[in-house]
């Protein structure tokens, strides 16, 4: 017995011996390379890498590195334009027509030149493909039908588009820097058409772009990699390659970004930035983004839809508190409907925690003892935190408060069905114009059930047509100063009457190992510019 | 299903050999394929029940009305549920089980390659679980009471009781971070990402074929991890299961007899009881296989392990039900097969079981 166990144990010790040195082999502890940036980053919620489909997040910066379009925004003060692709570009007198003249001798990443005819083809796709995202260019009237006309080669290098109103110019152009407006190889899509869908099948796994990156692989829920593009004329990327490691979990990242496995740790939450705060190795980048996080009340409850109740919810809400804990780092405190960046927003910050005058308010609705409320939740943070909070303040003036926790499309679903009283959200700027939030929370052409738009303001029944008429004028007033001072209007009439409780615009942050520079997030997720980033 | 084990004692003609063995491959072929179908009804059901709008997962909150209702009806989610369903098995029959919304790829691709990764994973897992284990809950069941024993109690304990996805976070902290023994979260460093051409999504397998040993070492010491992870968890469980079974054995009569014949104790333990033992063991370490190939969700998050539990929990909480169902009909044929592979083993194991 006494040999046997004895084997066995020897044999355990060289096993285990076998293992170790196994996993202490050199390679093992391989830094990044030095010529590849690499990102640790949530990448799940990519579904297609087509330009005219695609509208989430982490695809959007993809698309921002790899794709062209005819003008952008400065990262550095987005009210400024340049052209991307386009030279110059002029309005017409009645502001219908907008010119533009291309920049000659560009090339895609594929070779093929960039002509006039790619710039048509490209947009009209996108509205006749009539994706998700097509919306940002069928509101200035194009369809299906009608874009053949109104989208037109003048010559190899001239390229017209013809809205259906005199729109702001300042509206229009940024509706063009957003990712659906990209630039596409129409060549190359050509060749992989199927039955005429001009290649969407197989974009959605495809690249088919000109920008100083060009998209090499994606794997889902893996791994993203970008090339630099050699046919790119401007600011050539600076890496040769830059490629997103799909990781969700904040302490993985963390601890990858620590160990230098990755360059840069996209999903830091507050207690691991802190953590990575001291460290000598890492620096901490942040910008405000164009997303806002509200709690709405949905006006088909009857004790919700008084206006006192409105206003006195308002001031249930402890911002200072939800400021310097639950959104550190990662939010600032806001309340208007504008997130800061955008023309005309306004900062005002008028309602602070104040239950005497809550509780003065709600008196004057009778309904001085408070009522009981549910309120949809989705099970991340800093919602759910938000919620919680929100449960002890509202307790206070004797409102209360029940929670329904659930899975983010589930509570989603809820909400875009009515089905809510109240419901904690978050909405980001579609494209860089102050129109995507006033088209959402201030408008609401159509209160019915069977409305065919059916905005935030439709979504918690709040019908507001005088208000609507409001936001229309402004985004035809053509004179961008006069547009601004209609926005601030508009956020003011919000601030006092909306359905709307809102709570704090989002900071991105990430943290960056010491020898990466350049990399900077910017204001929309499409102006993430990975490719001026380096490495020493 | 014991029964489909190759019944050596069969008539003495050759037809007659052959009917009752043709026979019971039918009756589990009928049974295999039953068991999925049904499979497949409870999943598409639940799937259809489930308070989420598939629609909404592609086109996401911001689509229009009209952009809704044309993709809902491209996916034919506006047909009554069991006409869906209908068409969905005839395709599944065909072959094709559709494209997963969420990756674009047709769901078997995606299968392909989020299984190994998670086929890797829960075999080194599993072996770990096995050959430590094993002779772990031998020696706690000889020597009942002592060091050992106490040792196997606590390892159970824990395992048992402490979750996961902390322990998988703690062991990161401590032999990737602080130690620097092994490589990080995710299936191979960046380095090798691009060199390497995947032929059976092994990295292992496919280092090896191509004789990356460089690649290989690295994959292992990304694999180590989180495989002894796992394997710590079917180590809590076997050495557990096979210190009762042998516990069980050792009082029987015949090791009585064993020892009376002046047997070593170790050709006692070792090929008699064990021999014993490994009958109801093999079942254990067969299900908690098919546990780990199922995927496990928290440690694949943790270890950024692109594997198939990772892979249906995103799918099913976007209501991609081709990829879910995918992912289920996967699971299910894996059970099917280990089942199979244990009652055959029985067999081998079990004369008893022959003769039936």
């Amino acid at each position: 017995m006494l040999t046997f166990t004895a084997s066995i144990r020897r044999n355990l010790i060289a096993t285990t011996a076998a293992a170790l040195l196994a996993t202490a082999s050199p390679a093992a502890m391989a830094a990044t390379p030095p010529d590849t940036l690499v990102l640790a980053w949530a990448i799940d919620d990519i579904i297609t890498l087509d330009p005219a489909e695609s509208f989430e997040i982490s695809a959007g910066e993809i698309m921002g590195n790899t794709y062209d379009r005819l003008v952008r925004f400065e990262v550095d003060d987005p009210s400024k334009l340049y052209g991307d692709i386009a030279e110059s570009w002029t309005v017409s007198d009645d502001g219908k027509l907008y010119t533009f003249k291309l920049k000659s001798g560009l090339k895609f990443a594929s070779g093929n030149p960039i002509t006039a005819d790619d710039v048509v083809y490209s947009l009209q796709r996108a509205v006749k493909l009539d994706k998700t995202p097509a919306f940002i260019l069928t509101q200035f009237g194009l369809s299906k039908d009608n874009v053949a006309e109104k989208i037109k080669k003048v010559d190899d290098t001239t390229v017209t588009l013809e809205t259906d109103k005199a729109y702001a110019p300042t509206f229009v152009l940024n509706c063009l820097t957003a990712n659906v407006a990209a630039i596409v190889d129409m060549k190359l899509l050509e060749e992989h058409a199927k039955d005429g869908d001009m290649g969407y099948g197989w974009l959605k796994t495809n690249y088919a772009g000109s920008g100083p990156l060009k998209i090499r692989d994606w794997r889902a829920n893996e791994i993203l990699a970008m090339e630099r593009n050699e046919n790119y004329a401007g600011e050539k990327s600076k890496m040769a390659r830059v490629i997103y490691r799909h990781v969700k979990e904040s302490a993985t990242q963390r601890l990858l970004l620590e160990k230098g496995d990755v360059d840069v740790a996209r999903n830091l939450e507050p207690g691991d930035l802190e953590a990575i705060s001291k460290n000598d190795d890492i620096t901490i980048t942040s910008t405000p983004k164009g997303t806002i996080y509200y709690v709405s009340l949905n006006q088909k409850n009857p004790t919700l839809a008084k206006p006192e109740v409105r206003e006195a919810m308002k001031y249930l809400v402890d911002y200072g508190a939800i400021g310097a804990t639950l959104i550190k780092g990662i939010g600032e405190i806001h309340q208007t409907f504008l997130p800061k960046g955008l023309l005309g927003a306004s900062d005002e910050k008028p309602y602070k925690f104040d239950v005497a005058k809550a509780k003065e308010l709600l008196a004057k609705a009778g309904l001085p003892d408070g009522f009981s409320i549910t309120m949809d939740v989705r099970n991340t943070q800093p919602v759910t935190g938000i919620a919680e909070n929100m449960q002890q303040t509202l307790a206070q003036a004797g409102i209360k408060l029940e929670i329904i926790p659930g899975d983010g499309k589930q509570t989603l679903t809820k909400y875009r069905a009515r089905n809510h009283d109240l419901y904690i959200g978050q909405w980001g700027a579609d494209y860089w114009d102050p129109h995507t939030n006033a088209d959402t929370f201030a408008r609401n052409p159509d209160n019915s059930d069977e409305a065919t738009s059916k905005p935030l303001a439709w979504r918690n029944a709040w019908d507001i047509p005088e208000i609507t008429k409001k936001a229309d004028a402004a985004v035809l007033e053509r004179d961008a100063e006069k547009r601004a001072a209609l926005y601030r209007e508009l956020q003011q009439d919000l601030l006092k009457e909306s359905p709307f409780i809102i709570i704090y615009q989002m900071i991105e942050t990430a943290g960056v190992r010491k020898n990466v520079s350049d990399f900077k997030l910017g204001p929309t997720s499409d102006s993430t510019y990975t490719f001026r980033a380096s490495k020493s | 299903m014991a029964q489909t084990a190759v019944d050596p004692q069969g008539g003495r003609s050759g037809t007659r050999r052959i009917l009752p063995v043709l026979a019971s491959i039918a009756r589990f072929v009928v049974i295999v394929a039953l068991t999925l179908l049904g499979l497949l009804a409870v999943t598409f059901f639940i799937g259809r029940v489930i308070p989420v709008d598939p629609v909404l997962a592609i086109v996401g909150d911001r689509a229009p009305e009209h952009v809704i209702e044309r993709t809902r009806e491209e996916l034919g989610l506006n047909r009554p549920i069991y006409e869906q369903f209908v068409i969905y098995v005839g395709k599944v029959l065909q072959g094709d089980f559709g494209t997963s919304v969420l990756t674009a790829n047709p769901v078997m691709t995606d299968i392909r390659r989020v299984f190994p990764a998670t086929l890797e994973l829960a075999t080194l897992g599993t072996l770990i679980g096995s050959l430590i284990g094993i002779p772990l809950g031998v020696f706690a069941a000889v020597r009942r009471g002592g060091l050992l024993d106490q040792i196997v109690r606590i390892i159970g304990l824990v395992g048992y009781s402490v979750p996961i996805f902390w322990l998988g976070l703690m062991a990161l902290v401590v032999f990737y971070a602080r130690l620097g023994w092994v490589a990080g979260p995710g299936r191979i460093d960046i380095v090798y990402e691009y060199t390497l051409s995947p032929v059976t999504g092994i990295l292992l397998l496919d280092t090896a074929m191509q004789g990356q040993w460089d690649a290989f070492w690295n994959a292992l010491s990304h694999l180590i991890l989180p495989a002894s992870l796992l394997g710590y968890f079917s180590l809590a469980y076997i050495s557990r299961m096979t210190r009762s079974f042998m516990l069980n054995e050792l009082s029987q009569e015949y090791v009585v007899a064993a020892r009376a014949k002046g047997l070593s104790e170790a050709r006692i333990i070792w090929r008699h009881a064990l021999r014993n033992a490994l009958v109801p063991l093999v079942t254990v370490i067969a299900l908690s296989y098919a546990g780990l190939l199922e995927g496990s969700v928290l440690t694949e998050t943790v270890f950024a392990w692109p594997g198939l539990g990772l892979y249906i929990t995103n799918s099913l909480q976007n209501a991609d039900m081709n990829a879910v169902l995918g992912g289920t009909v996967v699971i299910g044929a894996v059970f099917i097969g280990l089942n199979l592979l244990s009652d055959l083993l029985y067999g081998l194991l079990d004369p008893r079981t022959r003769r039936s």
